[in-house]
């Protein structure tokens, strides 16, 4: 096989999610986009990331909301501990607590909507969080903020409800709000990247899993 | 070419079946959220290039998702050349100047995907729009940066839904989220609150997002 061929895995993994005849015009549009971002980001970017978002099983809406839910249980527990575990003080003080609201609110709206659109709210699961001081504290909070961006980027070409669609993109932007105050904290860049990358169910799952207990 | 992109199996058909009233009935709740946007451009005003109602807000921008493409394409242009200008201004060094330039890349990096974006769409990208901005003191324009990115941010939650085509989504997702970073990175610098609509962010419609920048356009 030739370099150019081993050159670009995802973007054909990524043209061939799709292969459907029939649908011309989707194939078409997945292709000159993945060539056309491809020629700007490289295609390291691309293949992966037009891949995972067409990737999610197709689940339905509550099926996303229960998993967007998991991760707000996930985020509400967390701080709510951090507020006497993380040691936090003055700024970053006032961050924690600012965040854990905004948590247990996204998990309020998210089991209402669950509930209104007829389906059951997924139960709480058990966390643990391994950490002992502040800097511990702050390393796991941009994980758990940053993947929770990538989780709703991901999900959100999935969602079929234009208004679920609205709902979570006014979640993640407030998740992508957290990530950047929390990456600031912790003297990263507020924003790493131009895309935030979309992680599929399955990533999110395996980076969320050690967690919980 | 562009009825092809109406993939028959669209957001709009299941919309019907997943009881999405039901679902903003309960964020709305949830938000103790006030008015829905207006979808009416009534100032800016579909010159004709436009389609109908369907394109709504975005139309003098285009069809469909090319409309939100090049609309969201003339603000990253703006963005885009305010932070050029900052970082020309010279009223930023070390950290400052640095996160600015970032940003900067950042939005270059925008205009150029969406410039892509268009055009894979089967679409002319939006020309560059001339811009002017006030750029006295720091504080001044690091409080511009902020209304700026806040909109920008804005900007694309608004028209999130009105997307049709998967790719399209995919993309406007993955800058909506890191306008929200530099937003809060913003307003983090000037003692605001990271997350001024609460922990539910607010949507705004084209024609107010429109308004708001017309002054920094000259031509």
């Amino acid at each position: 096989m030739s370099h150019e061929e081993l050159a670009h895995p995802e973007l054909v993994a990524g043209v061939t999610v799709d292969d459907d005849s029939q649908d011309l015009s989707r194939s078409e549009v997945i292709l000159k986009g993945a060539l056309a971002a491809g020629a700007v980001y490289g295609t390291f970017m691309v293949g992966p990331y037009v891949r995972k978002a067409l990737a999610m099983s197709g689940g339905g809406d509550v099926d996303i909301l229960n998993f967007a839910l998991t991760l707000e249980y996930l985020e509400t527990k967390f701080y709510e501990e951090a507020k006497t575990r993380a040691r936090a003080k003055g700024e970053l003080k006032a961050l924690v607590d600012l965040i854990a609201k905004d948590e247990a609110e996204h998990v309020e709206a998210l089991t209402a909507t669950v509930k209104q659109l007829g389906g059951k709210p997924v139960a709480e699961p058990k966390f643990e969080f391994d950490y002992n001081d502040t800097a511990g504290f702050l390393k796991l909070a941009q994980t758990f903020e940053d993947t929770g961006v990538s989780a709703y980027n991901g999900a959100g070409p999935q969602i079929k409800s234009k208004d679920v669609l609205a709902a979570a993109g006014s979640i993640v932007q407030v998740e992508a709000r957290h990530a950047a105050a929390i990456r600031i904290q912790n003297g990263a860049e507020p924003s790493p990247e131009a895309f935030d990358p979309p992680l599929d169910e399955m990533q999110v799952l395996k980076a969320v899993e050690p967690f919980i207990a | 070419m562009k009825d092809k992109l109406k993939d028959p199996v669209s957001r709009r058909k299941f919309m019907a079946l997943s009881g999405g009233s039901a679902a903003a009935a309960a964020f709305l709740a949830a938000c103790g959220s006030d008015d829905s946007s207006s979808t009416m451009a009534t100032t800016t005003g579909a010159d004709g290039m436009g389609g109908g109602m369907a394109d709504g807000e975005t139309a003098q921008f285009g069809k469909g998702d090319l409309g939100i493409v090049n609309y969201a394409l003339t603000l990253e242009y703006l963005e885009a050349a305010f932070y050029a200008d900052v970082v020309k201004s010279g009223l930023f060094k070390g950290a400052e100047l640095k996160a600015i330039e970032k940003f900067g890349r950042e939005e270059a990096e925008h205009v150029e995907a969406l410039t892509q974006a268009a055009k894979s769409l089967g679409g002319k990208p939006a020309a560059e729009p001339k811009v002017e901005f006030p750029l006295e003191d720091a504080q001044a324009v690091v409080e511009l940066a902020a209304t700026v990115e806040n909109l920008g941010a804005a900007a694309y939650l608004g028209q999130a839904a009105n997307i049709k085509s998967p790719e399209v989504l995919a993309s406007a997702l993955a800058i909506h989220s890191v306008e929200g970073r530099h937003a809060a990175a913003l307003n983090g610098m000037l003692g605001v609150s990271i997350t001024p609509d609460g922990a539910f962010a607010k949507p705004a419609d084209a024609q107010t997002v429109l308004k708001s920048v017309e002054p920094f356009i000259v031509g």
